[in-house]
């Protein structure tokens, strides 16, 4: 994905840009090799949340890593047995979503897209609950007050603006730069490379740069949107388009749990003391399919999928916690246990989902209910009844 | 006259309107193009800004989608933001947020998160205007669930309906007729009781016929009245006011004792709201009708160069030749 060299019209973007994009270019942001080795950077280190134990912060990202892929491997096991319509699989970003929501505060609010599973893991949301929408039964059952986590927005890039014009309530209700770290909020959109290539996304860039909004716009690059790969959407690395739209962006290793993790949290603190917006681009790769209706094999290499393999979010810190003595063998069971009791959830749970009724359909369209659609209901109430004994529409 | 009672134009109606409930509810936020220092292109926020501050009356980025988008934001932390788009012809970049996210939210949500939003579009014709500055978009809003969509016609109407439509928990489509904003004036009582935001009203009685419309061509189909009245024939005229959910009420009354209803306005005939208004009759008056409902509207075509907009748009003969050919049947 080299620009064109050569032009005599402007800057020579290969010069301005570097000579290769490869495994993320020289100015990814990692705190964790592949190989499970810590890594030092002259601008962002892993500091763990306050009072928090270094080593109990980094298993708790394990755990949570591990939980996550096991939503995503057990969701997609469903969809394959006919419990789920569809579903969106995050294998391979647990890093990115996990480092990125452990970083947030209570207060903080969450615009995801449909694949943001780690990060509703983080802000407690029951998994099941994400079953429901793709299972059919509902839109997203979980209640974005309690978990301050919107719900799952399946237009691509939409949501980025509604992190913008929530940042700028937040603004308005005078929640940033207080120095009270409870009051003090920050928003984040969460997006892929794909919608980078939306209106909507650049809208909310100008607009959150325009007020100096409390955002981060978290961008997950897993180098597919479907079948186009990232040179489809951009001839320039992702995260220095920021730079025109006036904040910074930061490339970081999104399979490094820490460095999506300490990336976030500056980005998180730079918006809650009013510095405005900042661009992350966790630089990650999309391990299985779109979504369980995709066929990655007409359009990549396997080749590809078998070099990311190498850099998978979890067995790095898998590594570093063994050969650093960090965990012994009862912890690692202990959360596989937990991933197994957590698949029966979902199992058990999935198939216990009821069916709305046919009428409920009705109910939510208004927070005042028209006369026309309470007629509407009432007709088809009368209707479905009209079949009651012959079991049709029982 | 009272003291309270003054004659307004319908620019100076709304404005007061989006003043009163500004004062009324802090959460109420106006945000726009121009809508700021310069008081919007037709001066509707004139004044608002330098009153209430720029956290309240939003200069945007010219991004109709980001105006919405953001909207829907402010809206979920607890904001009620009244959108004001230019001009109807430029509401359609947004119109992806206002379908997929403003009308669907709280559908989606199952009601836990509100869309107290108003988006303003000034619609119609009649001020000389290029390509995109004179359409009728509403039947394209009045199709999607979740939205409310109402038309004022008048300035007393202005001045209620939109602090109505602000205090309204669901989103509404608020449209201004344009070309009325700095024409007639009327009597405004601001200590009135107003009719409720959801409701049509029947505007001119008669007996003959019913004239159905909203927005600009109301005032069209009242002259047609009177012309019609010359003749000798009672037209009774309802204003719909709400276009999406529809109060076919007043309209199905009217029918029943005029046998004869002709519906106008000045946005494409074809599935626009005479289609829908046109059907329900139909169903609900069948054996009232002395005649079928006719439609009285724009062309299929896009909107016109100015210059032969008003041949164009449903004028008073049109309507009139409408009339008519409902009583030849």
């Amino acid at each position: 994905m080299s620009p064109d060299p050569g032009s005599d019209f402007g800057p020579d973007l290969v010069e301005v840009f570097g000579p290769s994009q490869q495994d993320g270019g020289p100015h990814l942001v990692q705190l964790l090799t592949p190989e499970g080795e810590r890594a030092e950077h002259p601008e962002f280190s892993f500091v763990p949340p306050d009072g928090q134990d270094e080593v109990e912060t980094i298993r708790g990202f394990y755990r949570d890593m591990v939980l996550t892929r096991r939503i995503d491997t057990e969701s997609t096991a469903l969809q394959r047995h006919g419990e789920l319509g569809i579903w969106a699989q995050l294998l391979g970003q647990e890093a990115a979503q996990v480092g990125s929501g452990r970083a947030l505060r209570p207060q903080d609010y969450v615009f995801p897209t449909y694949r943001e599973h780690g990060v509703a893991w983080c802000r407690g949301v029951d998994p099941l609950r994400l079953l429901g929408l793709f299972r059919g039964v509902d839109q997203g059952s979980w209640d974005p007050r309690e978990h301050n986590f919107g719900n799952y927005t399946i237009v691509i890039g939409a949501q980025t603006l509604h992190a913008a014009g929530y940042a700028m309530g937040v603004q308005r209700d005078g929640a940033v730069g207080t120095g009270d770290p409870e009051r003090d909020t920050a928003v984040v959109a969460y997006f892929g490379d794909g919608a980078s290539s939306q209106g909507d996304v650049n809208e909310s860039f100008v607009f959150a740069a325009s007020y100096n909004a409390p955002v981060v716009f978290f961008c997950q690059n897993n180098q597919w949107a479907i079948s186009e790969p990232i040179e489809r959407q951009s001839r320039i690395p992702l995260y220095q388009r920021a730079l025109g739209f006036g904040f910074p962006g930061v490339r970081v290793d999104g399979n490094d749990v820490l460095a999506c993790y300490a990336v976030t949290q500056a980005a998180l603190n730079r918006a809650r003391e009013g510095s405005g917006p900042t661009f992350v681009e966790a630089y990650t790769y999309r391990m299985g399919a779109h979504t369980t209706t995709d066929d990655p094999t007409r359009y990549r290499m396997s080749a590809d999928v078998e070099h990311w393999k190498l850099k998978d979010p979890i067995a790095r810190v898998e590594v570093y916690l063994k050969r650093n003595g960090l965990a012994d063998q009862d912890f690692f069971d202990g959360v596989a246990e937990e991933a197994n009791a957590l698949g029966a959830h979902l199992r058990e749970g999935c198939a216990a989902l009821p069916d709305p009724s046919p009428l409920s359909v009705f109910d939510q369209v208004y927070a005042e209910q028209t006369d026309e659609l309470a007629g509407q209901r009432d007709g088809f109430a009368a209707y479905l009844e009209s079949f009651e004994g012959e079991g049709a529409h029982a | 006259m009272s003291p309270s009672s003054s004659k307004v134009t319908l620019a100076k109606a709304l404005n007061s309107g989006l003043r009163k409930a500004m004062e009324s509810d802090d959460k109420v936020v106006i945000m726009g193009e121009d809508v700021g220092r310069l008081g919007g292109v037709f001066r509707i926020t004139d004044g608002l800004q330098k009153d209430f501050g720029e956290d309240r009356v939003i200069d945007t980025p010219l991004a109709e989608s980001g105006i919405l988008g953001t909207a829907v934001g402010l809206a979920i932390r607890g904001y009620r933001p009244v959108c004001e788009i230019q001009f109807d012809g430029f509401v359609y970049p947004a119109y992806d947020q206002i379908v997929s996210q403003v009308a669907k939210m709280h559908f989606r949500t199952q009601g836990k998160v509100r869309m107290p939003i108003v988006i303003r579009i000034p619609f119609g014709g009649g001020i000389g205007a290029v390509e995109h500055h004179s359409e009728s978009p509403e039947a394209q809003f009045a199709h999607t669930p979740g939205l409310k969509v109402v038309a004022c016609s008048n300035p007393v109407d202005g001045y209620w309906m939109i602090q109505q439509a602000i205090a309204s928990d669901d989103p509404v489509v608020f449209l201004e007729p344009k070309r009325q904003y700095h024409s007639d004036k009327a009597e405004l009582d601001e200590t009135a009781t107003p009719l409720p935001l959801f409701a049509s009203r029947v505007v001119r009685p008669g007996t003959d016929l019913t004239l159905v419309s909203y927005g600009p061509r109301v005032k069209t189909c009242l002259a047609a009245a009177e012309a019609a009245a010359q003749e000798g024939r009672s037209v009774e005229v309802v204003d719909l006011r709400t276009l999406s959910p529809l109060d076919m009420g007043p309209v199905l009354e009217s029918v029943r004792r005029t046998g004869r209803a002709v519906v106008v306005h000045e946005a494409h005939v074809n599935l626009g709201m005479g289609a829908e208004v046109a059907a329900r009759v139909t169903e609900q008056c069948f054996y009232s009708l002395e005649a079928p409902v006719l439609r009285v509207g724009g062309f299929d075509t896009p909107y016109p160069p100015a210059r032969i907009e008003e041949e164009w748009l449903p004028d008073l003969d049109r309507v009139l030749d409408a009339v008519d050919r409902t009583f030849d049947f």
